[in-house]
């Protein structure tokens, strides 16, 4: 009689115990539900807007598109210039920014033993890797465009590119560097080589890969600012290629900018305007793309 | 024959002995700084060694100063950002510039109130936030911990082309795409608001807050989820009531880089919120914010005018804001690694 009692009392709180259960993987269920759905959203949105700049834009786009210059104030003809300004802005950054880059973070890496002064380097990289890019335009703006006597020139925009992806660099690349093996350089000390002939011949060439990442996404970066270049190199008017460094250009993305907010033909420039956001684009993203693919073949054919 | 070879190995000998005798004392010097005495005559290699020594020093002072040119740029920053700004606020007092509610840098008298501005930004900002951190959070959470090895390589990539994505085609998505959409669902005279900017704004700063915090997250331990599993807690229990609690600070960090960069975005906001400078009371009204204010402004104020200052003395505001987030980030991000790496 007993055992029966306890086996039914028993068969009941197993069966509460199972509700609770089931109410539990309920929750479980429901929030994993939602987590998935914040991950759908997140990559959702990066399709939508990929999706829609290329259904809007590859209409758009043709040979003559890219190649040839603005006609009919900004409301025909092609974006060349746009393109051309924007290379030679981004060639000039990279060309100001890389080397500083590197040797910062080869100091960073190799040189610097931990104290008061890196701790001082670290803090000043992250800092600046933290101010608004339009504070960057102000920069250029006092310094190299009305102090240095540059103008509003590829010269100005491409010096505070510069400085604006230099953060970006000094971080890869010193990550790369501090990824290659100790054991690597003790190889190279052994052999009697001075600890500037083995960063030179042994540690740099072994982190190639990973500076090359953090160039790309400089690159990126700096083709796809617009707040730096506004009061510093970038025109929406002009009926010339730029002949010298001293020259105002246009660029990409000022040029989307320009056309959504300047002139009264609206509707004859959004379609220019379309092409433009899909060509900035597909050059922004190429680029990231292959900062990843880099990364990802580097770490598998990593033999160390 | 016997007389060549003994003075072929007498030569050798005599070298070997010569190496031994003469170098034995360089030998103990060179072991305490460093191993190169090399090859060559022990005079020779003595004035190379410290050639190399010394060329070694310039080397390392060169790339001192290199590493030292970001110091050099975010001082130059913040000397031109004073330089240029101070004037107008000694004129007009900082509280006044600050505190001010009304900005008309172009009426007779012009008047300099930062406030709209300063308030549009945060707006606009917190919009963003509520929307980009519940979705972060959420993101990373199954990447981190819900999703296959494999999905979550395929997740990872696509967030950091997210990122890519220049912000000033974000502002035209949000004209084109989101802008009419808000006007259509909340019957609206424009689409330009500042729910525009922040909802345009959120999806720009979702991939700062899903990296971060997922990184903080799979840094959780594996024993902490082991001792949760052992008493009996299912996995959503154990995600929700010990991992995100313990990877709280670095998730507090992912939160607190993403405000500092939707207040720091210029074009999206320049584009999308409506560039009306007063103080926001809905977020259905234009707004104007700090970085759309000097992007939009500096091209019209006159060198060295007070419209001109005025808008540096902005960049100063923005300037500082931005610094305190970013040091607070980076303060929590150590503390974080710390414990973490006491575990």
């Amino acid at each position: 009689m007993s055992t029966l009692k306890a086996a039914t009392a028993g068969s009941a709180v197993a069966g509460v115990h199972h509700a609770r259960v089931n109410v539990r993987y309920m929750r479980q269920r429901l929030a994993f539900a939602a987590t998935a759905l914040s991950v759908g959203l997140t990559l959702g949105s990066f399709f939508v807007i990929v999706v829609f700049m290329a259904s809007k834009g590859l209409p758009v786009i043709s040979w003559e598109f890219l190649t040839e210059m603005p006609r009919m104030g900004m409301t025909a003809g092609g974006i060349f210039p746009a393109i051309l300004g924007t290379f030679y802005l981004v060639l000039g950054a990279i060309a100001f920014a890389l080397p500083l880059g590197v040797l910062s973070a080869i100091y960073l890496a190799e040189y610097a033993k931990q104290g008061m002064l890196v701790r001082i380097i670290r803090v000043g990289v992250n800092s600046l890797a933290g101010v608004p890019s339009v504070v960057f335009g102000l920069f250029g703006l006092s310094v190299f465009v009305k102090f240095m006597g540059f103008g509003v020139s590829i010269l100005s925009g491409a010096l505070t590119l510069g400085i604006l992806i230099l953060p970006t660099i000094i971080r890869a690349s010193e990550e790369a560097l501090l990824a290659v093996p100790y054991s690597f350089r003790e190889a190279s000390l052994a052999l009697g080589a001075t600890k500037w002939q083995t960063v030179k011949r042994v540690v740099l060439p072994a982190a190639v890969p990973g500076i090359l990442t953090g160039c790309i996404l400089g690159i990126g970066r700096a083709a796809g600012e617009t707040a730096p270049i506004l009061f510093t190199a970038a025109t929406f008017y002009t009926m010339h290629l730029p002949s010298s460094i001293f020259d105002e250009v246009l660029a990409l993305p000022y040029h989307i900018y320009a056309l959504m907010t300047e002139g009264t033909m609206i509707d004859k420039q959004m379609p220019i305007a379309y092409g433009t956001a899909l060509v900035l684009l597909f050059l922004v993203l190429s680029m990231n793309l292959a900062a990843v693919v880099i990364r990802m073949n580097y770490a598998r054919k990593k033999q160390w | 024959m016997a007389g060549q070879e003994q003075e072929g190995a007498a030569c050798p000998a005599c070298c070997f002995g010569g190496v031994i005798g003469g170098r034995g004392k360089d030998m103990f010097s060179i072991k305490v700084s460093s191993p190169f005495p090399a090859r060559g005559t022990a005079p020779g290699g003595r004035t190379r060694w410290v050639s190399r020594q010394v060329g070694d020093r310039v080397i390392h002072v060169l790339l001192l100063s290199f590493a030292f040119t970001c110091i050099v740029f975010l001082v130059g920053i913040v000397i031109v950002l004073l330089m240029e700004g101070l004037p107008v606020l000694q004129k007009l007092g900082i509280a006044p510039f600050i505190l001010g509610r009304d900005w008309y840098p172009t009426y007779e008298p012009p008047s300099f109130g930062a406030l709209p501005l300063v308030l549009g930004s945060l707006w606009v900002t917190l919009g963003a936030i509520i929307v980009a951190v519940p979705l972060g959070i959420g993101a990373a959470i199954y990447t981190s911990q819900i999703a296959g090895e494999r999905t979550r390589e395929m997740i990872k990539p696509i967030v950091e082309l997210l990122a890519g994505i220049p912000s000033v085609v974000y502002g035209f998505f949000g004209m084109a795409v989101v802008s009419p959409l808000v006007q259509r669902i909340f019957d609206l005279p424009t689409g330009l608001t500042a729910l525009t900017g922040a909802i345009t704004l959120a999806i720009m700063s979702l991939p700062t807050v899903v990296s971060i915090s997922e990184d903080a997250i799979t840094a959780v331990p594996n024993s902490y989820k082991e001792a949760s599993y052992a008493l009996g807690a299912t996995k959503w229990e154990t995600i929700s009531r010990v991992v995100v609690p313990a990877a709280s600070s670095g998730i507090f960090t992912a939160v607190i880089l993403g405000i500092s960069r939707a207040i720091g975005e210029t074009m999206t906001v320049l584009m999308v919120a409506g560039n009306s400078a007063i103080i926001p009371r809905s977020f259905l009204q234009p707004v104007r914010t700090m970085t759309a204010t000097i992007a939009a402004e500096m091209g019209e104020a006159p060198v060295g005018s007070d419209h001109y200052h005025a808008l540096f003395a902005i960049g100063i505001l923005l300037f500082l804001m931005t610094l305190i987030f970013n040091i607070l980030a980076d303060f929590l991000t150590r503390r974080y690694k710390e414990r973490m790496g006491k575990v």
